[in-house]
């Protein structure tokens, strides 16, 4: 670490030893043996992961693999259920992220934590507790500048972060966590939010900081950046360590191939392989026609998107998270404005119309986060039931609500969708996700809806009612409704959708029948490698 | 290095939210916040050289002791109640309209413009709803300007109805000195008085008056929109999970609007009541900053419309409890409402508990 950080604490650190001369014998992460449970999931399961001083690891895996919550172990955030985790071989048990950055322990998230109208000295300053009444900020724009030299950032500490780019600010973010005496850094899935030329940079700094002997853990799913910049890649796998690899001893499909988890020869069995019963295709139902939109940020998030999906269809959207998924789903059903293309729902041009409108051309949504955009968790059970349907006879009268109609109408709902709750006067954020997840479903295909978009409709919802919400799902296609399934759940996907798309960086990276798709050909199209590329693969 | 993470002491207290209070441990506190509230305030009373327990008693028989303390409640509950109710329906939509104080001042404002100036000689069935409804719409289009900022422009309603307090108040004492400014009254600010039809009836012959059954009507009509009503469920909905009411295509924009109207035409009913009720013309420091009190009793009564009569009518208590120590005991004019900000701070402080709780964190 840099001499003047050293000089300037007062009292020793518990570790003494820095980047600059690694203790050879000693790796700078040791997580031995991590379990962690939620509920009746195992997101790790005796995981054991280390990293080494001057190495740059990266962890691979699909969402829900449990990356997230092995390094949020490692952060501090979460306590593992068993297991030890040793810091340049001491144990360390954790009780707060304060005591994993005491460590030397820095996170780089997704989500800056930096205050816009603030330098970026300011923000440093912010960080620094010990800091009294005097905020020392010319001191510590001095420092950084250093560092910000040392480390090649090209960090300017007097620049206001409203001013700098997604990239800068991350930058930021590292140069933060170095004046704060961080060794051992974290980079949780950094580049999906930077551009082709920053992810560049990036890649090129993370070499930068293994070279000066930091231990670099990068979490991601972009498998080239992988190959590019790792010394060793570990790749997760429900919860465990499939494999822990070099980039010269694998390649990206190997890779992929691990990350899904079936070998190449392993072709597509849908589950019991159910017949899929015919069900008379009327005309398209949805029909995109180079649909682009923006994300959060206001950068391209879908580009030229062209699908159709027809009656008693159930067309599948596969994808790593963050691809557009999400604005896709929003598009079509009217919460996002569409930059450019039209959206058609049963012939109908529907492009930019207001959400209103678009459910009662008979659109059901099952949104992707339910409490944040479904359900109103504070609410009771009787007002997240007649959300859809509070406007119309026989739950209003006028201006009027009919308590009674709508007791009777949350009771039925509660009946049919067999929801398990004490009764419709209870919160909604009380019931489990499955309870709230059926209550959802129930609603929205309720009205007998011709197109139903639903994203992730299983996620964090336990076995039985899983299968409940796909038996509900296979039974409005079979009643002739047209279906987009959004789902990281490439099982869930196999077993609904008659075919199945692959959504990358915004596009559509191909579209195959389920009955002749694999999973090696969608995880590569997932990690962005062109289809044909995947077939020349399958032809081997 | 690593002590300048750790430089603070070992132990902290931190708050976490609690998911959801109980009934029996919010009224627990709330108990515990008032008798807190008391030993503080005697503490400082005893420090003072007062007997504590006789200045309690003094406000007790201050507020209560006689008709005439107990009209002086009600009367001081009618604005509270009025403007309260204004402000809680806002908050309920997560609208935080900190402007009753001014909708009350337009309020006052548009009703004795009626009175003296469009209707004067309107006999009083004419003039009394004339004047309810020019108070209503005063008021409301005080309370429109912050909400369409806010539904158009995305304008913090904070900063923007706060703002439009002080345009309200310094107007209405442009017209008192100005315009509008009595020329018999010897050079004293003020309108000239309300012609007589105009004003609201009192109670026997307390200052009661009809503006405490407005109050107490717009509770009941309030209470029944917000729980028996589509709008009121959708305001619910647009308060408790704003992205939930644009997946269901509710009019966010527009019940932006009406309710921010709402909102300023309660207040704005205040400001008429306080003219017609009370001074029978428009004057100066027409309001003590009853706008302002209106958010703690919204908050208070929890944003519940019977909350808010409760409220308000304990509210005034403490006011005229505390103005009673002045004249009866010669307390410095500084001990009533030193008194009265203890009970709140506790008050409120205690609510934080009942939403949070405190856990010790090591590191």
């Amino acid at each position: 670490m840099s001499q003047h950080l050293i000089t300037s604490s007062p009292s020793s650190s518990p570790i003494t030893s820095s980047p600059q001369h690694p203790s050879t014998h000693r790796p700078a992460i040791a997580m031995r043996d991590i379990s962690k449970r939620f509920g009746t999931v195992i997101a790790n399961d005796r995981i054991t992961f280390d990293a080494s001083w001057g190495e740059v690891h990266a962890l691979v895996g699909e969402n829900g693999a449990g990356k997230s919550t092995l390094m949020s172990i490692l952060a501090g955030l979460y306590r593992p259920d068993s297991g030890a985790v040793e810091i340049d071989g001491q144990p360390v048990h954790f009780r707060s992220p304060r005591d994993a950055i005491g460590h030397g322990i820095g996170m780089v998230y997704q989500h800056f934590m930096l205050v816009e109208p603030f330098s970026v000295a300011e923000n440093v300053v912010l960080g620094e507790r010990r800091s009294g009444v005097n905020l020392e900020t010319a001191r510590v724009a001095r420092e950084l500048t250093a560092l910000s030299e040392k480390y090649a950032l090209g960090v300017d500490p007097q620049a206001k972060i409203w001013q700098l780019s997604v990239g800068e600010q991350q930058r930021v973010e590292i140069l933060r966590l170095l004046y704060l005496g961080a060794r051992i850094l974290v980079f949780d899935e950094p580049t999906a939010v930077l551009t082709p030329q920053e992810t560049h940079g990036l890649l090129r700094n993370l070499r930068g900081m293994a070279g000066q002997g930091f231990s670099v853990v990068f979490i991601s799913h972009k498998l080239d950046e992988v190959q590019e910049v790792a010394d060793r890649i570990s790749v997760l796998r429900r919860g465990q360590i499939v494999a822990t690899t070099t980039p010269a001893a694998t390649d990206r499909r190997t890779l992929a191939r691990m990350m899904v988890g079936r070998e190449l020869a392993d072709f597509v069995a849908r589950p019991a392989d159910e017949p899929r019963a015919e069900v008379d295709r009327g005309g398209a139902m949805l029909e995109l026609r180079g649909l682009s939109a923006l994300g959060e940020k206001g950068l391209p998030a879908l580009r030229e998107i062209d699908l159709e999906i027809r009656s008693g269809e159930t067309l599948g959207i596969a994808g790593v998270a963050g691809n557009g998924q999400r604005e896709l789903a929003e598009t079509v059903t009217g919460l996002r404005p569409v930059t450019a293309g039209t959206v058609r729902i049963d012939g109908k041009a529907m492009t930019n119309r207001p959400a209103a409108e678009i459910t009662r051309a008979g659109v059901a949504h099952i949104p992707e986060d339910r409490l944040a955009t479904g359900l109103i968790g504070g609410m009771d059970l009787s007002a997240n039931a007649i959300l859809r349907d509070y406007g119309q006879p026989p739950l209003c009268h006028g201006p009027f609500l009919l308590t009674r109609a709508v007791s009777a109408f949350t009771d039925r709902l509660l009946t049919a969708n067999d929801v398990k709750a004490p009764g419709r006067w209870t919160k909604l954020r009380t019931l489990s996700g499955g309870n709230q997840q059926k209550l959802l479903l129930g609603r929205e295909l309720a009205g007998e809806p011709r197109l139903i978009v639903a994203v992730h409709p299983t996620r964090g919802v336990d076995v039985g009612a899983t299968e409940a919400i796909h038996d509900a799902l296979r039974a409005q296609r079979a009643r002739g409704a047209a279906t987009l399934l959004i789902s990281e759940d490439l099982d869930e996907l196999l077993a609904l959708a008659d075919r199945i798309a692959v959504l990358f960086a915004g596009r559509i990276m191909g579209t195959i029948p389920t009955a002749s798709a694999d999973r090696e050909q969608i995880g590569l199209m997932m990690a962005g490698i062109e289809s044909r590329e995947a077939e020349v693969v399958m032809d081997v | 290095m690593s002590n300048r993470l750790t430089g603070s002491p070992a132990h902290r207290l931190r708050l976490e939210r609690v998911p959801s209070p109980s009934r029996g441990a919010t009224a627990l506190v709330t108990v515990l916040s008032f008798a807190l509230a008391l030993l503080a305030g005697g503490i400082v009373l005893a420090l003072a050289g007062e007997n504590p327990i006789a200045v309690y008693l003094a406000m007790v028989k201050g507020a209560f002791g006689d008709r005439n303390g107990v009209a002086e409640v009600l009367v001081k509950t009618t604005p509270l109640l009025l403007t309260g109710l204004g402000v809680a329906v806002a908050f309920r939509m997560q609208l935080w309209n900190i402007g009753a104080e001014g909708q009350l001042y337009w309020g006052a404002i548009f009703a004795t413009g009626v009175g003296l100036f469009v209707l004067p000689a309107a006999p009083g069935w004419v003039l009394v709803p004339a004047m309810i409804a020019a108070g209503l719409l005063g008021g409301g289009l005080w309370g429109l300007i912050p909400g369409a900022l806010r539904a158009w422009f995305g304008a913090s309603e904070i900063i923007t109805s706060l703002m439009l307090n002080y345009v309200a108040i310094l107007f209405s004492e442009y017209l008192v000195h100005g315009p509008w400014r009595d020329p018999g009254a010897f050079g004293f600010p003020g309108t000239p008085p309300l012609p007589a039809a105009g004003w609201l009836p009192n109670l026997g012959t307390t200052r009661i008056h009809l503006g405490l059954l407005f109050g107490l009507i717009a509770a009941l009509l309030l209470w029944i929109m917000l729980r028996r009503t589509r709008w009121g469920y959708e305001i619910g909905v647009m308060g408790e999970n704003p992205r939930a009411a644009l997946y269901a295509g509710m009019p966010t924009k527009r019940t932006i609007l009406l309710v921010m109207a709402l909102s300023g035409a309660l207040a704005g009913l205040a400001g008429m009541s306080e003219v017609a009720g009370i001074g029978h013309q428009l004057q100066r420091n027409l309001s003590p900053g009853y706008g302002y009190a209106a958010i703690i009793v919204a908050w208070l009564g929890r944003l519940h419309p019977f909350g808010a009569v409760l409220v308000a009518f304990l509210l005034a208590a403490l006011t005229v409890g505390g103005d009673q120590l002045q004249m009866n005991l010669g307390l410095p004019a500084a001990i009533a409402p030193m008194l009265q900000g203890a009970i709140l701070f506790f008050l409120l402080g205690g609510e934080v508990l009942t939403r949070y709780r405190l856990t010790r964190v090591i590191g």
